[in-house]
């Protein structure tokens, strides 16, 4: 009777690795977290528990206004993406095989395939030259970037969602008298709202969490929230990082879970 | 309606018809690429029109204050491998590129060997598990992959520093009296790109697990395989895509970090991605940068290819 | 624009798809004319190119060439939304976000019809297919046969001319089909509109159809009533099509005028209206059904003559197997009245006679 019984699926010492990588994977940032409440200066001491570094955080003027420029630069940025991804989307999906149709995935895709560091020297150079001839220093240049970066992070989910949509819904909208537009309107763009909507969230938040591209395009003076703190970090830290971190992962955590709910539900 | 009538008693409705689908063709044409238009301006502008201007860059003769002079030249692509000695005029290796590019594979590859050896089991354990909890531990994966890479290199800075948790929770129970150096090492370099990259390596490996089919795993154990060679003979081979895909997805953004090895390696130890931003930096070679940079994409584009031409195979070998 | 123009007639109609290797010729030079007030049915096996041609009367496809009138109007040049055609589809297509009423509305919204009228419209449309109650209800939470009802309901609340229907009962269990077909005919009743029916169901086409267009490899072979279709096939296809049937070689051994002389493989001669091309010596094909042939004794008066060599057992009739001395196997149909089962056996040698107008000479 003692006798385990024997499972196919098991496999020695496989759910003891597992088990550690989950641990490796959340062990430093619940740490980072959990030393953001330290009341003491240091990381690894703990003495006590303190909202002081979030208070610090809040009221350094340098954080404050990175974390403004970071927000502002990914909500356009996702906004755009998302909007020119949907138009992209509908363009490449569901239609017979056209010339330059490869083209338009491979250009696409081209963000995904190329290096960071390579696309970051790259714009440094493109953009250094533009600096120089308008003399314009704007946020413009990181916009820019941005949205290009993000663009198949939001085509992903959109273009799933268009395949996975009946084909023929639309032509029936034509068959009873709905013009391209209004078919588009009344129709497609309500089947299509979920795939947007999840496309503008990982748009979004992929634009937040961007340290190097940023890093080679900004201008002198502008710093998001990642590339303030990759600035930080070549100093002596104190939990006032931590608690920046803090905040930061629950934001991305918030808009991931919102993603994987919502596209969940949908199955 | 009227005229239509006319037309085809003028012409033949034979003409009509066909004029009337390459009309139509021409519309579709034309609504597609304005459709496109937006995100393909967008992508030209700020990514692949750049790549080109790289190129080019590459090819010119570099301004030792920084930038460019406009003239042909192939020093830079010469100077990826080689260097001329200052003395004698004799070319030699460039050594310091060279160290570099060697370290930048070796630490990818001791990357994706490390990944695939964490990753696999946890990536058959998520698989194996219940239907209702697998989607849990899925969700646990994910969310570090779409946190902040920087953050998460922070959070492991702060694992191995000398005054990190590892060396102060070894001080203190005394099994040490002085701290490790891990920070500003290869090894540091390799831990933090294993710590951001592993969601890569288990994401694809689960997806090809998911489909794997059991019978075939009983099938095994009916043929009186023991259960390493189940995995061996068995599972191993099955799931090969995902191992394949997971290992490019590792190999390829670890091979172009910046981040990471910038983070935890200090100025010390250098991979591709920084001895790229040097040039642009204290370097003042911007040739030489764009080169590197060529280079580093070259070589991804060939990991990329040998990818996909394996994985076309399979699908072949497989009917 | 008559009253008496046909409400869709195709002029050699082709639709080429793809070019180069892959081209495939999905309909090759097509007439076919529709009467208005008809159920027109378009039969033929899986890829003949049915669909393909509602597909262009409906206007989601451009003709390669040839034409397509609506009411006599050449409408190559409009696109779907703006043909008085509406199309029920094979999946149904209802749109998922919608209620059934609001699917019900949506053509006479788009055709800008005044909220009032809609409504008026859509009660009328649900009681026709009789689903008042389910009017607020989301469309994926109804059953198939429902669907199917609120999409012909959906096609129909905007009165087009023509209603297109492709194979809309083939995802519907047995029982539920049969009742959608009388109903199907009852709406076209009602509406008077002209319905072009898909299928490939041959029984649901023969009772359904005022006519039937027979289609094979992207060409029309016949057009007719049910039992034109069905008693004078044109072609070897559409006989073999169309419920079962025997094809036996004759030989034209004489000729007067339309009238002439043919011989059956068993030697014997009888009497037969011939086609204009069938001179003597040449060899016609003649279609007969198995309910068509009698079984008599074989020491009698007979047309052929062979040997049982099956019998299988329906129910409502019974089937044998003949073997001609020629080799050939005939089939021959009888109805249960009793008896023959109890008087032939395996083994036992019969005599066949056949009508002279149930042998059917096909056109080669
Ligand atoms: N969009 C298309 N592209 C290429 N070939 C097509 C296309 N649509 C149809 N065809 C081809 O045209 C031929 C006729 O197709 P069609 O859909 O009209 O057949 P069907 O008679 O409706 O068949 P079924 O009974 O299976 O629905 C087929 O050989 C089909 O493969
Ligand atoms: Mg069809």
């Amino acid at each position: 009777m003692a006798k385990a019984t024997f499972s196919v699926r098991r496999q020695t010492g496989f759910a003891t690795i597992a088990l550690v990588c989950f641990v490796m994977l959340y062990a430093p940032i619940l740490t980072l977290m959990i030393y953001s409440f330290n009341d003491g200066t240091s990381v690894a001491i703990w003495e006590g528990f303190s909202w002081r570094w979030y208070e610090r955080a809040a009221a350094n003027e340098q954080v404050q206004e990175s974390a403004l420029l970071s927000l502002k630069i990914a909500s356009i940025a996702a906004v755009l993406a998302t909007i020119f991804a949907t138009m992209a989307a509908l363009a490449t999906t569901r239609t017979r095989p056209y010339r330059g149709l490869t083209a338009i995935f491979a250009a696409i895709n081209t963000p995904l395939m190329v290096p960071e560091i390579v696309t970051a020297v790259a714009l440094l150079i493109f953009f250094a030259s533009i600096k120089v001839a308008t003399g314009y220093t704007g946020i413009a240049y990181l916009v820019a970037a941005h949205t290009a970066f993000c663009i198949p992070f939001a085509y992903l989910p959109i273009r799933a969602r268009l395949e996975s949509m009946d084909a023929t819904l639309e032509i029936a909208a034509a068959d009873l008298y709905a013009t391209p537009w209004r078919a588009f309107r009344r129709v497609t763009f309500p089947l299509l709202w979920p795939g947007i909507v999840a496309g503008l969230m990982l748009a979004f938040v992929i634009s937040l969490d961007d340290v190097v591209i940023t890093e080679f395009v900004k201008s002198a003076g502008q710093d998001t929230l990642p590339t303030y703190m990759l600035g930080q970090l070549r100093r002596i830290v104190t939990p006032e990082m931590n608690a920046i971190s803090t905040v930061f992962l629950g934001i991305s955590v918030m808009v991931v879970a919102l993603f994987f709910f919502m596209t969940r539900k949908k199955n | 309606m009227a005229i239509s009538g006319t037309q085809s008693q003028r012409g033949g409705t034979h003409v009509s018809a066909a004029e009337a689908a390459a009309a139509f063709e021409r519309r579709e044409t034309r609504t597609r690429w304005l459709l496109s238009a937006p995100a393909l301006i967008t992508l030209a502008v700020a990514s692949i029109g750049p790549l080109l201007i790289v190129l080019v860059y590459s090819f010119l003769q570099k301004n030792p204050n920084g930038g460019v002079f406009w003239q042909f030249s192939t020093d830079a692509w010469f100077n990826v491998i080689l260097q001329r000695d200052i003395f004698d005029d004799t070319l030699q290796f460039a050594d310091a590129h060279l160290s570099i590019f060697w370290r930048s594979v070796k630490l990818s590859m001791g990357t994706t060997v490390l990944a695939l050896i964490f990753g696999f089991p946890t990536a058959y354990f998520i698989a194996t598990r219940p239907e209702r909890t697998r989607e849990l531990w899925l969700f646990l994966i994910t969310i570090p992959f779409w946190t902040n890479l920087l953050i998460r290199t922070f959070a492991i800075q702060e694992v191995i520093r000398n005054e990190g948790i590892v060396n102060s929770l070894l001080l203190w129970v005394g099994i040490i009296d002085a701290p490790i150096q891990m920070m500003f090492t290869d090894f540091a370099i390799m831990m933090g790109m294993l710590y951001v990259f592993l969601p890569l390596m288990v994401l694809p490996l689960y997806a090809s697990m998911e489909k794997l089919d059991f019978r075939l795993v009983e099938a095994g154990y009916d043929l009186y395989a023991t259960r390493l060679q189940v995995l061996r003979r068995v599972i191993i081979p099955l799931v090969k895509p995902g191992i394949i895909a997971g290992s490019i997805l590792v190999f390829i953004p670890s091979l172009g970090a910046y981040v990471t090895p910038r983070v935890l390696g200090g100025g010390k130890s250098l991979m591709l991605g920084n001895l790229i931003e040097l040039q642009f930096g204290q370097g003042r070679n911007w040739p030489l940068g764009a080169a590197l940079s060529m280079t580093l994409l070259c070589i991804v584009m060939v990991a990329l290819l040998v990818y996909v031409r394996k994985t076309s195979r399979q699908g072949g070998a497989h009917g | 624009m008559s009253t008496a123009a046909a409400a869709v007639e195709a002029k050699n109609v082709s639709k080429i798809f793809g070019a180069g290797v892959g081209e495939v010729r999905a309909l090759d030079n097509v007439s076919v004319t529709i009467r208005q007030n008809e159920f027109f049915t378009l039969l033929g096996p899986s890829g003949c190119g049915k669909t393909t041609l509602l597909r262009l009367i409906a206007g989601f496809e451009m003709p390669t060439e040839g034409s397509i009138l609506l009411e006599g109007e050449e409408v190559a040049h409009l696109p779907p939304f703006k043909r008085p055609v509406n199309t029920v589809f094979q999946n149904y297509a209802l749109f998922p976000h919608m209620s059934v009423a609001e699917n019900i509305g949506f053509g006479l919204e788009m055709l800008g019809k005044p909220k009032t009228e809609v409504q008026q419209t859509v009660d009328a449309m649900l009681r026709l297919v009789r689903m008042e109650e389910l009017k607020h209800r989301k469309t994926s939470q109804i059953s198939g046969g429902q669907q199917q009802r609120v999409a012909l309901a959906r096609a129909l609340a905007p009165r087009p001319k023509v209603l297109l229907l492709d194979e809309p009962l083939s995802a519907l269990d047995y029982k539920l089909r049969k009742d959608m077909q009388l109903e199907l005919k009852r709406m076209q009743h009602e509406t008077g509109i002209t319905f072009i029916f898909v299928t490939h169901d041959q029984e649901e086409a023969l009772t359904m159809s005022d006519r039937i267009a027979v289609m094979s490899q992207g060409n029309i072979l016949q057009i007719g009533s049910p039992d034109e279709i069905y008693e004078r096939p044109a072609d070897r296809f559409v006989a073999d099509f169309i419920g079962e049937t025997n094809f036996i070689e004759a030989e034209v051994i004489e000729r007067i005028g339309e009238d002439g002389r043919i011989r059956l493989p068993s030697g014997v001669a009888v009497s037969h209206k011939l086609a204009s091309n069938a001179g003597v010596g040449s060899r016609v094909t003649l279609a007969i059904r198995p309910e068509r042939i009698d079984l008599v004794r074989a020491d009698g008066e007979t047309h052929l003559k062979g040997k049982v060599d099956n019998i299988v057992y329906f129910g409502t009739d019974t089937t044998f197997h003949v073997g001609l001395d020629s080799g050939q196997s005939v089939t021959v149909r009888v109805q249960n009245r009793r008896g023959h089962q109890e008087i032939l056996q395996v083994g036992d040698v019969v005599g066949l006679t056949i009508a002279p107008e149930a042998m059917q000479i096909l056109r080669d």
